[in-house]
């Protein structure tokens, strides 16, 4: 069927921030979905509050609104743009919620909007657990015992019936947030009354527990004229219990028999058509293992992590094809892009074995729960690609960039029986690990299968990798052995570790005898058709089909999973990087491994190597393509990483030299940097030892920062502020020795400035600077930052452009380089320089429409910033205001304590922009999911050092008009001030205490800096998580309180007469 | 490769076109010739292998892990298998699934069946995509490469496929519905199977029955079955066939399609390399919609010489237009190329077999044509 003639315009509505749950996945499909509609010749409005995304790039939308994705704002642009459809399957749930929104509101009515896609009301009956059931039961499809429970009670009257365990579902909500399996009625309790909060509909779907079934999910497409396909099916090697974000998946199925296959396959399609789908959809079964009883468990209606994941396993583009479904066009009259000769109804065919696995941040969070349940934890994950199953789940292993090559534990031998035993019956983070523990120790099988239900066939697969680790230790340099070892997966530091030798020796040794890897094609049809796809992954076989061409080329090496510090801003980076190679005439290059991100889509780069990022993967390409370089500055801390043993392997790194990168990286060098430049920085040191710590610290003066050397995100950095601290944290937070210093700085408060910039080596470009809202101590990514600086002088401004050019210079930078500097009484001190692109790329990028890993990228392959028609300085500041306000994934990740500190903890961000900072910091705050409501009570629980601080804006927050509530020691100092503020009884108080305020909903804003730490037990730690869980914006910083309490101050102004302009002027005070 | 226990047994597969692979031999230990192809089914191998459309055929599986789940008693499309051999990357040696009695490996040499794992069969299906079906033999490392290329150049495979996989004698299959004479040209269970399931009274017959014997059994519809090779091979099924156009109603699949083809005067030709697997696309010609199918054919209807027929085409494959469909204009007769049986591979199309019980629903008793 032709495509629809009626439409002119659609709303793509996007995703917006990244939480645990949604990430960088709906970048790539809603990059794909507009470019596919413009394609088709549509006029394409966007909205998404995400600046670090490809989507938002004026290129790929005809209207890009970065702004709240918020029923308000929303509803402003339908009035502005006045679109003929919406297309809101594209955008994860976030988009679909906000449609749903719209409609119910009677906006999409009101302006005449179509909805495009699937119906909203198929989108209800996919979504609404009881709908849902209604659904299977009239098609006679089973689904697991239930019951859609309001309350407590019903929760306690279908336990009585079914009995434990059951699982918990929320109703409408991300990831599974707030859900989770039951055993017992303390569990239940916890669960059900934190699942009601969290469903926007306070519902919850209580179910018979499936535990143990094998979890088998289908993506499904569907058109307007019925054609319906899978694209692709994959097994969880995590049985049910495990939420399918949060487990280690293979496409496709493994130990399914066609008839099994073909069941699902035929409920798949059965579903899809009865929801009238038009796009694409994602279903979830539970199969027993030891009939054919299957239950369906989920069905998502539109685009989602699996369908990216399905995309990028097949090489099938699902979100490009649902776009023009939704447009009327179908299946069978679309080519199948990566064949251009096939049709796209079609099922794909895969001649290898795909492996997923999630990437969790527990690496950061050390005191989280890291039990996997049905409620997601994983930020990201990588996906490998081999000819064998081991190879292929080896190579996932490494491309999580955890330190770890193979199904091995560190410090495996301090770990008992006892505990091996625990952590693989309970599912967590590192169940692949002890499962390859307990092999090494000669657990059978069997035994482990009676633990963790995993299938057998997967149990057998590790211990063939397990075993073969003493084939390989018995057999140093045997080349048979070897070749084996490496068609299983195996690394080069494995084996070098297995035969005693260095890893270079084994990579060595390998290319001396030609063992090394060929590169296939993904292609969707397992080489029955001709394809000129340039996708290509690596293995151990005979044929390779990766032909070098004569052209120029540039490796661009991506930035991994999506982790906490390391986000979607990579990935927005390295795409620019790879357009701007293209465009210099190179042949660009792309190697990396997350399945989620935009770079990873087969038709950004010239050649995509899904490969893992380490260095013998990295290297073998190298040696292949022969590249006049590789560009290691947009991919993060991951590419920097390897940018020293490529250099080794005598490979040309592109830009800033390795050398110069370390002496940004190494502190030393750094503070020699430093002094030749005349920059002054905060008084610090490196210790290679305890004593010398200790010693240093007390030199300086507490409070100092803490934090080892060459660090990502800021992690394991600390504040301490007394000796004790110190030693506890050098004793439990790293491992100092002589090869892994820490750096002991003084700890300086101050108002903290964050610089982007790039230099060619001549000129350097700043096209802007930016302005934290919380105070140094607070990390960047997770402070509110404000574009243009607002409190800067003329002299401060002129101090940190000279400082930037110098040290842009002075460390010799070509390309982007990003600068922390703190000022702090009225002195510019630098904090850190980061010699590569850095999170605020992409935000600074869409402020003042400067392409700067574009202007980098050229600036790197020789053409001059001059050339490019930019000088040396700031850019002339754009009008507005936009700040960026970071996002947090709190709710899903137990036991982690919210206080904002110099380690990082947010997973997203999103922009406000507007005329006024006050005005952008709403739109910012709203948009990061924080409601601002204009009156209300706020609780205040407050350390003792902040209490003359909180006085002010208690004063102020009383003087708009809100309730004071404050823990005994609190109410009384601010009593004593003057200020009414009513007593909350402390935690384990009788009666009710401050938790149960706080669950009763009665704050809407909680103030706490009381007792940092990161011990659970503690008080602070109880009320932030209590607030957290409970969906109340809980602010561990004044400086972030006191900006929303100037956006309420300048909202109920304005309620009652024009604002005045400065009314912010007292606000100043209080900030520093 | 990975995991395979014992001696290991190194083989060759050494192709026509002079290209040698090495991989280590499972299953049966016997030393074959045959016609490669491949097929890119990713489940199903157990339903391929018993198949007797790959009569003579060494089947490689493009999907590189076979023998996951094992071998079951359920899936057998034929007792007898009659594929040649096998070409795998990787033969599993620890199936896993409820239903599984033996390992692949345990299978093959129960049946006398030789494989080879441990090949690119990436590579392999490159060089038949390229060089079009071709013939192959698997042997042991000891053959000098050169002979056995001579030896395979100059082999002439069988043109009997037919006659080896037929039942030898007809047998009743009863049922108290529609009476449907089956000819078995290397009949699937699965044809059985949907016909067993809308209760037909099946009599399936050997492949040269006569027209006359046949109609002597009063059928309500007459099944023409697959079956392995080129349908010019069975010229005396093609008269048969001729002969009961009109008669009653004719439901043809795969070779059965092919040769009602050839029975109503259009042609058959070779493709260059089949298809095989359970992903093509067919399209309604009638209704516009697309289904995904099961196939396995080296040969095709030739649509230009169509016209002159009283056929027209119902079904075409959309990724490369060979005619996939047929009905007669004046007969309720109508065949397709895929199989609607699926086993294994997407039941999308199973209402074919509802299709042919209400035509011989409609037909029943009525006299189609004076003979």
């Amino acid at each position: 069927m032709p495509k629809r003639t009626d439409i002119k315009s659609i709303l793509v509505i996007g995703s917006g921030p990244i939480v645990i749950g949604q990430a960088a996945e709906f970048d790539y499909a809603g990059t794909q979905a507009c470019l596919a509609l413009k394609e088709e010749g549509y006029r394409v409005i966007l909205v998404n509050s995400n600046p670090a995304t490809i989507m938002t790039d004026t290129e790929i939308a005809d209207a890009v609104y970065i702004e709240p994705i918020t029923l308000e704002f929303v509803s402003r642009i339908i009035q502005k743009e006045r679109p003929d459809a919406i297309l809101p399957t594209l955008g994860g749930q976030t988009g679909l919620n906000m449609a749903v929104e719209l409609a119910k509101a009677g906006v999409l009515d009101e302006y005449g909007v179509k909805v495009l896609g699937t119906k909203l009301s198929a989108i209800e009956q996919a979504e609404d657990r009881d709908l849902f059931r209604q659904l299977m039961n009239e098609l006679n499809e089973p689904v697991p015992e239930s019951e859609i429970i309001h309350t407590l009670e019903e929760a306690y009257t279908f336990v009585e019936r079914i009995g434990y365990p059951v699982i918990v579902r929320p109703a409408y909500t991300l990831g599974g947030t707030g859900g989770g399996i039951c055993t017992n009625e303390e569990e239940l309790i916890e669960t059900v009354t934190s699942g009601l909060k969290y469903s926007p509909v306070t519902q919850c779907l209580l179910e018979k527990s499936i535990a143990g079934y094998k979890e088998i999910e289908y993506e499904v497409m569907r058109d307007s004229n019925d054609n319906a396909i899978v694209v692709c099916n994959m097994e969880n090697i995590d049985p049910v219990g495990v939420h399918t974000g949060d487990s280690i998946v293979v496409a496709p199925s493994q130990t399914l028999s066609d008839r099994e296959y073909q069941m699902m396959r035929n409920t798949s399609l059965k579903i899809i058509r009865a929801l009238g789908i038009e796009g694409g959809c994602n279903v979830q079964l539970a199969l027993d293992p030891h009939s054919f009883q299957y239950y369906i468990i989920e069905v998502n209606p539109r685009v989602s992590r699996s369908s990216a994941l399905a995309s990028k396993a097949t090489g099938y583009p699902i979100a490009k094809l649902a776009a023009k479904i939704a447009v009327g066009l179908t299946l069978d009259e679309m080519k199948n892009p990566v064949t251009g000769k096939t049709y796209a109804c079609f099922e794909p065919a895969l001649d290898y074995i795909v492996s997923k696995i999630p990437r969790w941040p527990f690496d950061k969070f050390e005191s989280a729960n890291r039990t996997l349940g049905t409620q997601m934890k994983a930020t990201g994950e990588v996906m490998a690609i081999g000819r064998t199953l081991e190879e292929s789940i080896l190579k996932a292993v490494r491309s999580l960039e955890s330190g770890v090559y193979h199904l091995q534990l560190d410090d495996a031998e301090e770990i008992s029986d006892a505990l091996i035993e625990k952590r693989i019956r309970k599912a967590g983070d590192e169940r692949l690990f002890y499962i390859g523990e307990a092999l090494r120790r000669g657990v059978a099988i069997e035994t482990i299968h009676e633990w963790c239900e995993i299938d057998l066939f997967f149990l057998k697969k590790f211990s063939n990798i397990v075993e073969f680790e003493k084939e390989v230790a018995a057999h140093p340099f045997d080349a048979e052995v070897a070749r084996k070892a490496k068609e299983m997966g195996f690394a080069d530091p494995v084996i070098a570790a297995l035969w005693g030798v260095k890893e270079k020796e084994v990579y060595d040794w390998r290319k001396e005898n030609q063992l090394i890897p060929v590169y296939k094609m993904v292609d969707t049809c397992a080489a029955e058709f001709e394809s000129a796809t340039p996708y290509y992954y690596g293995t151990y076989e005979e044929e390779n089909e990766s032909i070098v061409t004569d052209r120029k080329k540039v490796v661009v090496l991506g930035s991994g999973p999506i982790r906490i510090g390391q986000g979607v801003e990579f990935d927005y980076a390295t795409v620019h990087s790879v357009w701007a190679i293209k465009e210099a005439g190179y042949e660009a290059i792309i190697i990396n491994n997350n399945p989620e991100t935009v770079s990873t889509d087969f038709s950004i780069s010239d050649k995509l190597y899904f490969e893992p990022l380490t260095i013998e993967d990295v290297m073998h390409i190298i040696d292949l393509e022969q590249p006049e370089g590789v560009v290691v500055q947009f991919g993060g801390q991951t590419a920097i990483n390897l940018a020293e043993k490529l250099v080794q392997h005598g490979v040309k790194i592109l830009g800033t030299t390795v050398e110069d990168l370390d002496r940004a990286e190494n502190r030393d060098k750094f503070e020699q940097t430093l002094q030749s430049l005349g920059i002054p920085q905060p008084l610090g040191k490196t210790a290679f030892s305890v004593e010398a710590a200790v010693e240093i610290a007390k030199e300086i003066g507490y409070p100092v920062l803490v934090r080892p050397s060459y660090v990502l995100g800021g992690r394991a950095m600390e504040i301490v502020y007394k000796e004790a601290e110190l030693l506890h944290y050098m004793k439990n937070a790293v491992k100092v020795n002589p090869e892994h210093p820490v750096l002991i700085d003084r700890y300086l408060t101050g108002k903290e400035i964050e610089v982007d910039a790039i230099s060619d080596g001549t000129d350097v470009v700043i096209p802007g600077i930016m302005e934290h809202i919380e105070r140094a101590g607070v990390h960047s990514g997770d402070s509110i930052a404000v574009y243009p600086p607002q409190q800067l002088t003329k002299e401060q401004k002129e101090t940190i452009v000279d400082y930037t050019i110098k040290l842009a210079k002075g460390l010799n930078i070509v390309g982007l380089l990003n600068i922390q500097y703190v000022i702090s009484k009225g002195e510019v001190f630098v904090l850190e320089v980061n010699p590569r692109s850095s999170r605020t790329v992409p935000f600074l990028s869409k402020i003042t429409n400067i392409p700067m890993a574009n202007l980098a990228t050229k600036a790197i392959l020789g053409h001059s910033l001059h050339s490019q028609g930019y000088e040396t300085g700031l850019v002339e500041e754009e009008s507005g205001v936009f700040v960026k306000v970071p996002v947090f994934s709190f709710a899903k990740l137990r036991r982690v304590d919210t206080t904002l500190g110099p380690e990082m903890k947010s997973t997203g961000e999103v922009m406000g922009k507007d005329t006024t900072v006050e005005k952008a910091l709403y739109k910012g705050l709203v948009a990061a999911g924080i409601k601002i409501p204009t009156k209300g009570t706020v609780l205040l629980t407050v350390a003792d050092k902040d209490k003359e601080e909180a006085r002010a804006l208690a004063k102020r927050f009383y003087n708009i008009g809100y309730k004071l509530l404050a823990t005994h020691g609190t109410a009384q100092y601010l009593t004593e001030a003057g200020i009414p503020a009513e007593t909350v009884a402390k935690i384990g108080a009788k009666g009710p205490d401050i938790l149960d305020t706080i669950r009763s909903g009665e704050a809407q804003f909680v103030i706490n800096t009381l007792t940092r730490g990161k011990q659970p037990a503690r008080d602070g730690f109880r009320i932030r998580r209590e607030t957290v869980e409970n969906g109340i914006p809980c602010l561990t910083s004044l400086d972030t309180a006191e900006a929303i309490l100037r956006v309420l101050e300048s909202m109920i102004f304005s309620a009652e007469s024009m604002p005045k302009a400065g009314t912010s002027k007292t606000s100043e005070a209080v900030l520093l | 490769m990975a995991g395979r226990k014992g001696a290991s047994m190194k083989k060759q597969l050494i192709l026509e076109d002079g290209t040698v692979f090495i991989g280590e031999g499972f299953g049966s230990d016997k030393e074959i010739i045959g016609e490669v192809v491949f097929t890119t089914g990713m489940t199903g191998y157990q339903e391929v292998l018993s198949d007797p459309s790959y009569c003579g055929q060494i089947v490689t599986f493009t999907y590189p892990l076979v023998g996951n789940y094992g071998i079951n008693r359920d899936d057998f499309e034929t007792i007898r298998p009659a594929v040649k051999a096998l070409v795998v990357k990787e033969a599993a040696d620890f199936p896993s699934n409820f239903r599984s009695e033996m390992s692949l490996d345990e299978y093959l040499k129960m049946k006398q069946i030789p494989a080879i794992c441990g090949i690119d069969t990436r590579k392999l299906t490159r060089i038949i995509r390229r060089y079009g079906t071709l013939k192959g033999a698997i042997v042991s490392v000891e053959e000098k490469a050169e002979e056995v290329i001579h030896r395979l150049q100059a082999a002439v495979l069988p043109t009997d496929q037919v006659d080896q996989v037929s039942t030898k004698s007809a047998y009743p299959n009863p049922g108290r519905g529609y009476r449907v004479v089956l000819m078995d040209f290397g009949m699937k269970h699965g044809i059985l199977r949907e016909l067993n399931n809308r209760d037909c009274d099946i009599i399936v017959v050997p492949h040269d029955t006569t027209a006359e014997e046949i109609l002597q059994l009063n059928p309500d519809g007459i099944m023409l079955s697959n079956g392995p090779g080129d349908p010019k091979d069975v010229p005396h099924a093609i008269e048969t066939v001729s002969k009961l156009i009109g008669k009653v109603p004719i439901f043809g699949i795969c070779l059965g399609h092919q040769l009602f083809a050839l029975a109503s005067g259009a042609d058959t030709f070779k493709l260059k390399f089949g298809h095989r697997g359970s992903n093509h696309p067919v399209k309604d010609l009638a209704t516009g919609k697309t289904a995904l199918t099961s196939q396995n054919h080296s040969y095709a209807v030739d649509e230009e010489t169509i016209a002159n027929t009283e056929l027209k085409i119902t079904h075409v494959a959309l990724n490369d237009g060979t005619i996939e469909g047929l009905a007669h204009k004046k007969y309720p007769a109508f065949t397709v190329q895929y199989h609607p049986e699926a086993s294994p591979g997407p039941e999308d199309d199973n209402h074919l077999f509802d299709r042919f019980i209400n035509m011989m629903k409609e037909h029943a008793g009525k006299e189609l044509q004076h003979a």
